[in-house]
């Protein structure tokens, strides 16, 4: 049902991705989400999880989009024309970031530096590596960069932002419903830490 | 094989705002009024849980509450020589779907539009000459503003709207907008408490000489009960209005304003998750018989009727009527036809002002919380220097601090990696933005009609978006974002952007659900699809009802006119359609 609340996604196995399509992932969010002062990096918070359980769903399948042919080239300002969803797009995709490496340095992605990932990856997400089989490295990039995203900043009953990371980081106090004391307290901090829709982990007994 | 069904009175299509306010009107005239809903029933308690409305993934990013492209959408281009394709995803518009219908998930930014707005064609001609506007193809509503203001002010007593009036009966108010149209009584509640954004701006434009007020909204500013008794609580500024359902009964919808009375009436009926596909006519197609409708399990019923209101969102108004064969088709070619002219959008156009003392805690939000400055709105300014019409209203409302969405950094910085997470950090509180709403103007090339190609799952052919920013449209933007950016050196923030509109509309992000026209209204039937009570000049006992009825969009939001025109609609149905049902009200 529409109306229906979320379930928690629980993280441990993969039910999209396989296991070496999980670690490319893996490699990829905490390239684009790096682990630093600010943060824990994209892996750790759970952003591949996020993502592999999205591709099982109706994103992946694009089931509320429009899907009917015939799928012609457009223009960028007519959206998205190809027939491939999601689940497609990044099975097909993965493997030709893999391939395409394996071709061009004999190494997959996790096996190269981080320093090499990010030129790699920035080399993909301005057109100017042709990666195999069709795939179009500034689209699938753009995609992965959307779910990593989604993934780190949605709520965490979702798979990522794991103990709302993203929103300590931000001081975004999460799914709270009620500011009225804080309105005209203008350009004071707000002082209350987050809350996720499944509350907060103290709140359940597993600690903060 | 279609199941015919007993006879109703009236046969509504589609239960959002404009339905549930005639179905309201209609029934308390004693007609059996029943409403065909596409999508599903929707509560407030039920549906917008408290528990788990506040879901930025499922509601803003998913839009678990919207039109699914699957289910309807349409094709898109710029102009008449491309091919057009379908928006396999909505982005620059989100249609509503369900009870409450957009109205559910909308800002509530609750407008007048000015008489200088409805006698549009005839003011500007008069002022600045015929070939100012040569190139558009404006025209007057054939109301005036004084016609509309009982209207307006009977729909923001129902929704409850939060503003101050800045001219009553001829005097100006002070703290309310000076350009504004006369008004008989404030509004029924006063302004939301501001946030510190509005604030700041606010204070900045009285600086420089403008005229900021606290912009008309329909999140409650205090406990309120309308006029069909109906109870709302206070906003309480979580920042979760558009794209979302309001949980805590402070957003003005159909839901929190007439359905908690409608529903109690024997005689009107809903029928939700069911697809009108068209209206039926009788043999020589001037009078419409009902509606035949398919529900979920494939079943088809024809419903008759003795009156037929259109009061799906306007775009597919617009697509009804040309599945229905009510009206001719426009051709941009010859200019003939009434039905997919002079469809309008928004000319949007923002400044983002960034500081690094101010922190404007961007999460404390309503939908309409904020200040508009009207001094370039519209007729509020003199264009005969200028070279271009129509203005627009600077609104600084900041609706949310939502982090997929909302994640605001400076120009130039990289869009991952340790340097985007810093400027993201640093950006997230201490950026104040405000926009420009441009009006719309309409042109010859800018319509709508039914796609030769695609089709939808019943195999109806989609409806085919040819639209571009007409140059008149891009020049004012321009004006008003220069402007903008003597707001933004005012403030005195460490640098600003300015994000200015550009020819070629990118259907892909989003910028306003304001489509407006397709069937609009007016005097002469040969360019108005409707009279100026929205009554059909070709079926006379079919009224369409909503912003398809707008002969171009002003620089303003589209729900307080949409409201006003749907009980201007009610009462000359209720005071002078049923004296001689099934006749025209005006005389072709």
């Amino acid at each position: 049902m529409t109306s229906d609340p979320p379930t928690q996604v629980v993280a441990g196995g993969w039910h999209f991705f396989s296991a070496q399509e999980a670690a490319l992932v893996e490699a990829i969010v905490d390239r684009i989400i790096p682990a630093d002062e600010l943060s824990m990096g994209g892996k750790e918070a759970g952003c591949a999880v996020y993502i592999d359980r999205q591709l099982m769903g109706a994103f992946g399948a694009s089931s509320r989009l429009y899907t009917q042919g015939p799928f012609l080239p457009g223009l960028p300002t007519q959206g998205y024309q190809g027939e491939a969803n999601p689940a497609q797009r990044y099975r097909t995709g993965l493997a030709a970031i893999d391939a395409f490496l394996k071709q061009r340095d004999g190494k997959t992605f996790v096996e190269l530096a981080p320093a090499e990932q990010d030129a790699f990856l920035t080399a993909m997400e301005a057109g100017k590596v042709d990666l195999p089989n069709g795939v179009k490295g500034p689209g699938f990039f753009g995609l992965l960069l959307q779910n990593t995203m989604e993934g780190f900043f949605a709520d965490p009953v979702y798979g990522g932002n794991k103990d709302m990371v993203s929103w300590r980081m931000l001081g975004f106090p999460g799914a709270r419903y009620d500011y009225r004391d804080h309105v005209s307290k203008h350009n004071q901090p707000y002082p209350q830490p987050p809350v996720s829709i499944i509350g907060r982990p103290e709140w359940l007994g597993k600690g903060a | 094989m279609t199941k015919i069904l007993p006879r109703k009175d009236v046969v509504i299509v589609g239960l959002g705002w404009t339905g549930s306010i005639l179905a309201h009107e209609l029934t308390d005239q004693g007609l059996d009024v029943v409403a065909i809903e596409r999508g599903p029933w929707r509560d407030t308690a039920t549906d917008f849980n408290i528990g788990y409305a506040q879901d930025e993934l499922r509601y803003s990013i998913r839009r678990d509450l919207f039109l699914q492209p699957a289910v309807e959408t349409m094709t898109v281009r710029n102009d008449p020589s491309q091919k057009a394709l379908p928006m396999r995803d909505f982005g620059s518009f989100l249609p509503g779907n369900g009870v409450g219908g957009a109205g559910v998930h909308w800002n509530g930014h609750t407008w007048r539009f000015w008489d200088s707005d409805f006698q549009i064609k005839t003011n500007l001609t008069k002022k600045y000459g015929a070939s100012r506007i040569a190139d558009l193809q404006v025209e007057d509503w054939g109301v005036t503003g004084a016609e509309m203001e009982p209207y307006y002010d009977q729909f923001e007593y129902l929704a409850g709207i939060s503003g101050k009036a800045g001219n009553i009966k001829g005097q100006l108010q002070e703290g309310g907008n000076p350009f504004e149209d006369p008004r008989s009584r404030d509004y029924p509640n006063p302004p939301m408490q501001m946030t510190y954004a509005p604030t700041l701006f606010a204070e900045v434009g009285r600086s420089i000489g403008l005229h900021p007020f606290p912009t008309p909204s329909a999140n409650m500013s205090r406990a309120y009960v309308n006029p069909l008794g109906i109870a709302m609580g206070q906003c309480t500024y979580c920042g979760f209005c558009e794209r979302f359902g309001c949980a805590n009964y402070s957003k003005s919808s159909a839901q929190t304003t007439v359905l908690p009375v409608l529903m109690k009436k024997s005689n009107f009926e809903v029928r939700t998750d069911s697809e009108v596909l068209h209206v039926d006519l009788a043999p020589g197609g001037k009078s419409a018989r009902g509606v035949t409708y398919v529900d979920t399990s494939g079943e088809e019923y024809f419903q008759p009727a003795d009156l037929v209101l259109l009061c799906a969102y306007g775009l597919h108004n617009a697509r009804l009527m040309m599945l229905s064969g009510i009206g001719k088709i426009y051709d941009p070619g010859s200019g003939e036809g009434t039905v997919g002219r002079n469809y309008c959008y928004q000319t949007n156009a923002g400044v983002q002002v960034f500081f690094d003392d101010k922190n404007f805690n961007p999460f404390i939000a309503a939908g309409a919380l904020g200040q508009t400055i009207d001094d370039y709105n519209g007729d509020a300014f003199d264009h005969g220097a200028l070279d271009f019409v129509g203005g627009a209203g600077i609104n600084c409302i900041p609706t949310n601090g939502r982090p997929i969405g909302t994640r605001p950094t400076l120009p130039g910085t990289p869009k991952w990696g340790s340097a985007w997470k810093k400027a993201t950090v640093e950006g997230y509180k201490s950026t104040l933005g405000y926009s420009s709403q441009g009006s719309s103007y309409a042109t010859r090339n800018n319509y709508l009609d039914l796609d030769p190609t695609y089709k939808d799952r019943f195999g109806r052919p989609l409806m085919r978006m040819t639209f571009d920013f007409p140059d008149n449209d891009i020049r004012m933007s321009n004006y008003v974002c220069d402007r903008m950016e003597e707001i933004a050196k005012a403030l005195g923030g460490k640098q600003y952007a300015v994000s200015r509109r550009k020819k070629g509309w990118d259907s892909v992000p989003y910028q306003s659900t304001h489509n407006t026209g397709g069937a609009i209204m007016g005097t002469d039937p040969k360019k108005s699809a409707v009279n100026t009570f929205l009554q059909s000049w070709d079926v006379p006992n079919v009224f369409v009802i909503g912003a398809s009825a707008f002969p171009q969009n002003a620089g303003k939001n589209p729900t307080g006119t949409v409201g006003a025109l749907a009980f201007r609609a009610a009462d000359a149905i209720r005071n002078q359609y049923l004296r001689n049902p099934g006749a025209p009200l005006v005389q072709a």
